[in-house]
């Protein structure tokens, strides 16, 4: 770590960016004109106290917001480097899903098989060689750092796995897919220190494949795995920057306030 | 200072020992509004089981009714229950399974959907007899279709459909939300999504619910005798392929029948006491009928349920 030593980075390619985007609940304005780039194959942290919108920012990402009546965009979410606008009304949520992928909060692995849980992405995809499935199965097992701890029991059905272990196997399931995108929707909040701490790892270990944008309570989290961070508060994007920025020298006082404890 | 504390202790002792003989009374009351339920049941089974075991031998199962009590027997009932029982479930459960999916996952929630539901949770409580007027009136008169098997599966299938469409939304309503937005941010659409987790995951609850529609089902005598199920069948439905002509594949729909509830019934309504033990033996067979037909559904239940958590 010798400073003369250190090569000057790349500078980071654009995978994505919101630009003025609203999000309404109803009536509700729960999102106000954000406009924010997600890097490349780095981690971008989203983080707020509760009710902030970051929840409800990343789940733009995926159109998640389609499922439930009432909800609204403005604005839009850029994909590079072909600059699909995810949120325009021509733009299925299906075809947008199936570039952005998702992990939730609490472990949601489906009551079937590990092996069926994992291919489950490339069933709704059409693909049916077994042997491709299998090769996709321990390739992202081994991904999701999963792969020892399941592999000679594929076939039993996921929900008896722990909890981190479900959370693994609901990472591998997305990345089974190959997805341009994936969302982390506080994926740790659920587990216990030790399982927190291998999530973290497979999300520092996975963003070489895939751009990463999390949300989450966790501030030392935040600092631990992620490269940018985006503060918010009531809907509002306030700051962004590297991480080391954010957390060293922020620039606004509220970012200091949160950051340091003083609020929130 | 010890005074004091235990004079409050006697004070609280005295309010528990009070508040628990109103536990005592209820668990007592309670007791006997049970007993009041299970020992009525208990005394009407044995006295049913005393009377017509005697007459349940093969000949009873294999044999058709006669003016003779000695020598009727139940199968053209149970042949019809069996047969009417099958166009039932044909019927009502992919129709019913459809609706409710189409009406928990893809209608949009507004005034006319609530319209609908709570007109659905009210024709379950329609007393039969109304649909066997309308089977009459439609299945006989408009359709045609004669007092047939297919009339009676039909008329039954439509008695139960509101029991299969609220028990389905009940099932597809306990599947948590988190599992549908997972299998959606696979990318699945929503006709997947039903097909490779909804329906799989509530099918337990489907299952029993359908198991206990069709046990009601079974036992229903009102809307049949409305319909105009005949009490006195000595032939049995036509096989398809065989007989001389052939019959059609689907002849036996159409053909004439009784069932279990009629049959006991009629047999209930004559004179002779021979019959009445008739009467019990069958209704002793209708009442294991219903009773498999539970343990089934909870043997399913059971066996489904084990695998599925979240």
């Amino acid at each position: 770590m010798t400073a003369t030593l250190t090569l000057p980075e790349r500078p980071p390619t654009l995978k994505a960016e919101s630009k003025n985007l609203d999000f309404y609940y109803g009536s509700f304005r729960a999102l106000k004109s954000v406009t924010m780039p997600v890097y490349e194959h780095k981690v971008t942290a989203l983080i707020g106290p509760s009710g902030c919108g970051k929840s409800t920012y990343l789940r733009c990402y995926n159109r998640m917001h389609d499922l439930y009546p009432g909800n609204r965009y403005e604005g839009s979410i850029d994909l590079h480097p072909d600059q699909v606008n995810v949120l325009h009304p021509s733009v299925d949520p299906i075809e947008v899903r199936m570039r952005v992928s998702m992990v939730f909060q609490k472990p949601n692995p489906f009551p079937k098989s590990i092996f069926e849980n994992v291919v489950y992405g490339l069933r709704v995809r059409g693909e049916k060689s077994r042997s491709f499935l299998e090769d996709k199965v321990e390739s992202a097992l081994k991904d999701a750092a999963l792969w020892d701890e399941v592999k000679d029991r594929l076939d039993e059905v996921a929900v008896n796995l722990s909890g981190g272990q479900q959370q693994r196997l609901c990472i591998a399931r997305s990345l089974a897919t190959d997805p341009e995108i994936l969302l982390f929707d506080e994926p740790t909040s659920a587990l216990d220190p030790i399982a927190t701490g291998s999530i973290e790892e497979l999300i520092s270990a996975i963003k070489n494949q895939v751009t990463i944008l999390i949300v989450t309570h966790n501030m030392q989290q935040a600092a631990r795995v992620s490269d940018f961070v985006a503060y918010m508060y009531l809907g509002e994007l306030i700051e962004f920057g590297e991480t080391r920025e954010i957390f060293m020298k922020p620039k606004r006082r509220e970012t200091e306030d949160y950051i340091t404890g003083r609020f929130g | 200072m010890s005074a004091a504390v235990s004079s409050r202790t006697q004070t609280l002792r005295a309010m528990i020992r009070s508040h628990k003989r109103w536990d005592a009374a209820f668990g007592v009351l309670g007791l006997l509004a049970m007993m009041v339920g299970v020992l009525t049941l208990a005394a009407l089974f044995t006295n049913m089981a005393v009377d017509g075991i005697p007459r349940l031998t093969g000949d009873f199962f294999t044999s058709f009714p006669s003016r003779r009590a000695g020598q009727a027997g139940i199968l053209s009932a149970w042949v019809g229950s069996v047969l009417v029982m099958i166009v039932t479930a044909l019927f009502a459960v992919p129709v019913g399974i459809a609706g409710a999916v189409y009406l928990e996952e893809y209608a949009k929630k507004n005034w006319f959907t609530d319209v609908i539901e709570i007109n659905i949770t009210n024709l379950a409580g329609v007393p039969s007899i109304v649909y066997g007027l309308l089977a009459l009136g439609l299945f006989v008169y408009v359709f045609g279709l004669g007092q047939s098997i297919l009339t009676a599966g039909l008329t039954l299938g439509l008695l139960i459909l509101p029991i299969v469409i609220v028990t389905t939304r009940e099932s597809l309503r306990a599947i948590p939300q988190h599992v549908r937005e997972g299998a959606y941010a696979c990318g699945a659409t929503q006709w997947q999504v039903v097909r490779d987790h909804l329906l799989p995951y509530g099918t337990p609850g489907i299952l029993t619910g359908v198991i206990i529609a069709l046990s009601r089902a079974i036992g229903e005598t009102a809307p049949i005798i409305t319909i105009g199920a005949l009490t006195f069948i000595a032939f049995l439905p036509p096989v398809p392929f065989a007989g001389d002509p052939p019959a059609g594949p689907f002849d036996w729909l159409f053909s004439p029948f009784t069932v279990m509830p009629i049959q006991i019934f009629n047999w209930t309504s004559r004179p002779d006491p021979a019959f009445h033990q008739n009467a019990a033996a069958a209704s002793f067979v209708l009442v294991f009928m219903t009773l498999g037909m539970n343990a089934v559904a909870i043997w399913l239940r059971y066996r489904l349920r084990k695998n599925i958590k979240w």
